[in-house]
């Protein structure tokens, strides 16, 4: 499925057939309704995401994105088939910031950090620190309210990482953003990803955003979800979205993108 | 991942442009000043009430009814001020007070585990979530002659016709409060760690605490008036004199003034209460979530 492997750090994963992953969706099927009448959401999904990996789920409505991110992060069961999370339990950023607005901004990250049973004396500091990660010292007594979209998504991600997972799940994190902070915000998740050791499972519906964001982007068809093609991005990094190189990929997989959405018109 | 490296240089002015945009965005505080707050907020109502009053006085100057049945505002004014020598008025508007807070702090400690309850686990809430609703409508006043057939004319009927004003008013505002929490917040919460009792610690209750709050503010409306009704209802010497008692001896007097003493001043504590304690209480938790 994917050519020769680039390993950052490997860390603890799973080597049962020597390949370290990150995430590993084997066979996953997944339907709603009463004993999987419905037509299936999700249709033999596999997929796997090596440490360190930036990987695009790319996909129209109805492609089972959110669906497949929640099996990840194990706040749903899959019909069939397997997901393994071998790093434990994955970081997950919404499109909608979700940090409570009863804390402030370094509160939502505190609490993210007593929860994973950091002691209390280093929790101030550690929020600092990722507070600073996201070039947003000195918000720290910020309510949430009082933040832009961008600044409260940029808390939510120092919320995620403050979870300290091995895996980030992303869904359409940036879809709500005006494109100049869109922009802004590619660039510093970027920046922090190269940073860490972080794999990266990133889902839009923004082509270019994938080309611009991703080392491979991966096409799901819609109703059911399938994995329809994937794409190795070799354009190296810093990229931006202006760039020739990503627009011409995005061509390409908007066409495949465009082919997927006319299957359905046709029936 | 080596043709990944990021190099910094190639974008230096993004601090500054994520800075400006920062700024440009953001919401600022805002601080009402105290001269618009006396303007806008305290003044229309004591405007309010003092044309009530002036025509009150103009109803009584221009006799519409006897004297008896419509007292003239001074008389009024001279009760209290009778009241006040004689220093009994700070000890009736004590012991209904005492007996209305003591009521509704043990119809918190009750209604907030029943409203968990209810909220948390389906069967509860089948079985008990219809009378609780149905319980609300019901006045408490209702209570009143069988509280007074089990209990007697004493305190203990006085705090079980509170209770079951109250309770229902905030175990109520508890499960709307906690239905009203956005689902997104709980699986923020799950994917954080936090589940059962972490999750309702961390997450659940002070997503729901609006709810709450509007319920413990309903409560002691709830409260207040429950007491009212029994006091005016089973008054008895022993039971010592509060407002409602001091209101039914008003009225086997005949004596009007005290009568609409007796309610004014039934109104003014309640409406004290509210603005002392739960307003500020509500304002607080709106305000830090950006509501208000």
């Amino acid at each position: 499925m994917t050519p020769a492997l680039t390993t950052r750090t490997p860390g603890e994963t799973v080597v049962d057939d020597g390949v370290p992953v990150a995430v590993r969706i084997d066979h996953v099927h997944k339907s709603f309704g009463r004993a999987g009448a419905d037509r299936p959401v999700l249709e033999d999904i596999t997929l796997d995401v090596r440490p360190g990996e930036f990987v695009c789920l790319l996909g129209a409505s109805g492609c089972g994105k959110s669906t497949l991110l929640n099996l990840i992060a194990g706040l749903d069961r899959p019909g069939a088939g397997s997901i393994e999370v071998p790093g434990g339990r994955p970081a997950l950023m919404f499109q909608e910031h979700a940090l409570f607005p009863w804390l402030t901004a370094g509160r939502n990250i505190e609490l993210a950090l007593r929860l994973r049973g950091v002691p209390r004396a280093e929790r101030r500091t550690e929020a600092e620190r990722l507070l600073d990660l996201v070039r947003l010292g000195g918000s720290y007594g910020k309510r949430v309210h009082e933040l832009s979209g961008g600044m409260r998504q940029r808390v939510a991600l120092a919320r995620a990482l403050a979870q300290d997972s091995r895996v980030l799940l992303m869904d359409e994190p940036f879809a709500a953003l005006d494109a100049i902070t869109r922009d802004v915000l590619h660039h510093e998740l970027t920046r922090i990803w190269s940073e860490t050791s972080l794999s990266v499972l990133f889902v839009t519906h923004n082509v270019r955003e994938a080309v611009r964001l991703g080392q491979r982007v991966v096409l799901l068809s819609s109703r059911p979800g399938r994995v329809v093609r994937e794409w190795e991005v070799d354009i190296p990094q810093p990229r931006r979205i202006e760039d020739a190189a990503v627009a011409e990929l995005s061509v390409e997989i908007t066409e495949e993108l465009r082919g997927e959405i006319r299957r359905h018109g046709r029936h | 991942m080596a043709g990944t490296e990021t190099t910094r240089a190639a974008e230096p002015d993004l601090a500054g442009l994520e800075a400006g945009l920062d700024a440009l965005d953001s919401v600022p505080e805002r601080r009402t000043p105290v001269r618009q707050v006396l303007l806008g907020k305290v003044l229309p109502p004591v405007a309010a009430g003092a044309l009530v009053l002036a025509v009150w006085k103009l109803l009584v100057l221009a006799g519409v009814t006897d004297d008896y049945k419509l007292p003239d505002p001074s008389a009024v004014w001279h009760s209290l001020r009778e009241l006040w020598l004689n220093g009994t008025l700070l000890d009736i508007v004590w012991t209904s007070v005492s007996r209305g807070l003591l009521g509704f702090l043990a119809a918190l400690a009750l209604g907030t585990p029943l409203g968990l309850l209810v909220a948390r686990v389906p069967v509860v809430r089948a079985a008990l979530g219809p009378i609780l609703s149905g319980l609300q409508s019901l006045p408490s006043v209702a209570w009143v002659p069988a509280a007074v057939i089990w209990l007697g004319i004493t305190d203990a009927a006085m705090y079980a016709v509170i209770l079951l004003g109250a309770v229902p008013s905030i175990a109520n505002g508890l499960v709307s409060g906690i239905d009203q929490v956005p689902p997104l917040y709980l699986r923020a919460g799950r994917t954080m760690g936090a589940t059962g009792a972490r999750g309702a610690r961390h997450v659940l209750l002070p997503a729901a605490l609006p709810g709450y709050i509007a319920g413990l503010k309903q409560g002691w409306a709830f409260s207040w008036r429950s007491l009212m009704a029994a006091e005016l209802i089973a008054s008895s010497p022993d039971l010592g004199l509060g407002l409602g008692q001091y209101l039914e001896n008003a009225r086997t007097d005949s004596d009007m003034p005290g009568v609409l003493l007796g309610i004014l001043l039934i109104l003014f504590v309640g409406i004290a209460i509210d603005l002392m304690v739960f307003s500020p209480l509500e304002r607080r938790v709106l305000r830090t979530r950006g509501l208000r």
